[in-house]
């Protein structure tokens, strides 16, 4: 059992070690969502007004967030196709601990590069005029954000065990990710779309963690709070079971 | 010497390819024991096998005294692999490399410290502990890697291709921290390459492998003095029949092969022999253009049993892969 745990716990130091010393990569990842804040958040932003009282602004940020979440989980977790033919996962896998833990391990270094880079968004939107409204929800967007990292490091793990090329896993990737991002409540309410569409994002976990990133930041959302949690949590749960299926099925190399 | 190490008919599938086609030998405690042969011959295949890495189609093998395939676990346990990609984390230092090594194998936070010094001061890099390893050269990482494997003081260590893409300096430095090691710690070690010098320098006993099968197995030694002593390459520019058919008759040449206006003499103290060939030839009017000397290497005997020589296949994208990495961390 402390090896399992000693497992989990070097493949979280060692993400976390790696992104507190690639100061360009962590500039290069807020890269997408700055441009997004700027771009969307202030520009178009100056043209929409939504009905329900909150500004544009307000409103996208905490779907940039959920995008850039999205995209560096998928990314972070997909990294095991690489790992596994050349870098150091092989060397994990001859150890003596269990596929599990090393799913588990990653997920949590994954997912907390991924919340504090969020955080580092957080900031930068505060800096341009985002209001984060304080209350007894705020807490609840680190949960959040966990949740949706979780979900997502599973997809991309998912993605990377079973996909053998190179080629091919770019196109697939995008197939998922552009989906996900625009199917969801990220840039424009859901309400705002035809019923089928509609009826569409509510198949989609990142709706429902955008929609609790809201509610923990802007005080406003769709669903209430525990149908998000939920969500998030049923989402969680079942991807980290497909991922700890897909990957303890492959072989190195 | 104990066994520690027994293959029994082990074979590998992939679709519907032989990567290995039952291969059986074994391996004795404290000794250096070479895989050789051509890329793609099914020597990395063996060794993810042995290692726990692949699961055979079929066969078993013992490994420090557990199977493979029903305790993996402890098998692993028992084993120090280096791969033939670099598997270090670029962006950790040599300490931090050994440390997260040291954690995975569950060595208590009293004996690390001292584990990775040692090992450290081994393959002589305690003072780069504390750079960080995409500043180190292609021979430092393939230290630490060797370093890396012996922290846990496995029984066995596994070097897949250990100087594979390194030049020819700090391949030589390399065998001599892999000799150091095997004689200081009594380690057994197995290693794969497709250098015939390497083989022949470094191991104990060599396999030969092609296509997935074990060709010959034996000491560098005895498998070179199998080809029957040195090889005299005669050139012939004119009357080749008459002399092929005096030198049948001769009875200190083992065989003879003709190639184009070659004729291959397999002969015991050639240098010795020449000025008799040359009698020879003169007596029937024979004209010698040249003749060539050389004392069989590991490459001939590979040859003889198998045609061909331990070349470079044409790759496919892992090698170019691999290629671009190589380029860019050594």
């Amino acid at each position: 059992m402390t090896m399992e745990f000693n497992a989990i716990y070097v493949l979280w130091l060692r993400d976390t070690i790696r992104f507190v010393r690639a100061k360009s990569r962590i500039i290069g990842m807020l890269m997408m969502p700055l441009f997004f804040l700027l771009g969307l958040g202030l520009g178009l932003g100056s043209l929409v007004q939504l009905g329900s009282g909150i500004s544009y602004f307000d409103f996208i940020v905490p779907g940039i967030i959920g995008m850039s979440l999205l995209f560096t989980s998928i990314f972070t977790g997909s990294a095991v196709l690489w790992d596994r033919q050349f870098g150091f996962l092989k060397e994990i896998m001859v150890t003596p601990n269990s596929r599990t833990s090393i799913v588990i391990g990653r997920i949590m270094g994954g997912a907390t590069t991924a919340i504090l880079q969020s955080i580092l968004v957080i900031v930068i939107a505060m800096l341009i005029g985002f209001h984060v409204v304080l209350s007894a929800y705020t807490a609840l967007a680190i949960v959040f954000m966990a949740l949706i990292a979780a979900t997502f490091i599973s997809l991309g793990l998912t993605l990377g065990s079973v996909i053998n090329d190179f080629q091919g896993f770019q196109l697939v990737t995008s197939f998922f990710t552009m989906p996900l991002f625009f199917l969801s409540d990220s840039i424009f309410p859901a309400s705002a779309l035809p019923v089928f569409v509609r009826n569409i994002t509510f198949l989609n976990p990142l709706t429902y963690g955008i929609d609790g990133l809201r509610i923990a930041l802007t005080g406003s959302g769709t669903f209430p709070v525990w149908i998000d949690l939920l969500a998030m949590a049923i989402s969680t749960v079942i991807f980290v079971l497909i991922a700890t299926y897909a990957f303890s099925r492959t072989d190195v190399g | 010497m104990k066994e520690i190490i027994k293959v029994s008919s082990l074979s590998k599938e992939f679709g519907t390819l032989k990567a290995v086609n039952g291969i059986s030998f074994s391996v004795s405690e404290g000794e250096i024991f070479g895989l050789l042969g051509p890329n793609g011959a099914g020597k990395t295949t063996t060794i993810k096998m042995l290692t726990t890495l692949l699961k055979p189609t079929s066969g078993s093998a013992i490994v420090a005294g557990h199977d493979i395939k029903s305790d993996p676990n402890d098998v692993r346990k028992r084993i120090g692999i280096v791969f033939q990609d670099p598997s270090l984390d670029d962006d950790l230092t040599g300490f931090e490399n050994l440390q997260f090594h040291a954690i995975l194998y569950n060595i208590p936070k009293n004996r690390r410290e001292k584990r990775i010094s040692e090992m450290l001061r081994l393959v002589e890099l305690e003072d780069k502990a504390s750079v960080l390893v995409r500043n180190y050269s292609g021979g430092m990482k393939r230290r630490l890697e060797i370093g890396r494997g012996l922290v846990h003081e496995p029984k066995i260590l596994f070097l897949d291709e250990p100087t594979i893409g390194l030049d020819p300096q700090t391949r030589r430095h390399i065998w001599d921290y892999i000799s150091k090691l095997n004689k200081s710690t009594k380690t057994t070690i197995i290693l794969t390459t497709h250098y015939i010098e390497e083989a022949d320098y470094l191991c104990a006993r060599v396999a030969f492998v092609d296509h997935g099968r074990i060709v010959a197995l034996d000491t560098p030694k005895n498998l070179k003095d199998m080809l029957g002593g040195d090889i005299v390459s005669v050139n012939i520019e004119e009357g080749m029949e008459r002399l092929e058919k005096v030198l049948r008759t001769v009875k200190w040449i083992s065989s003879i092969s003709r190639r184009g206006n070659l004729l291959e003499l397999n002969v015991k103290e050639g240098e010795k022999r020449i000025p008799e060939i040359v009698k020879l030839a003169d007596a029937r009017g024979v004209n010698i253009g040249s003749i060539n000397l050389h004392k069989p290497s590991l490459e001939d005997v590979f040859i003889h049993y198998t045609g061909k020589g331990i070349r470079e296949e044409e790759g496919n994208w892992k090698d170019v892969m691999r290629m671009h990495r190589a380029a860019r961390n050594r």
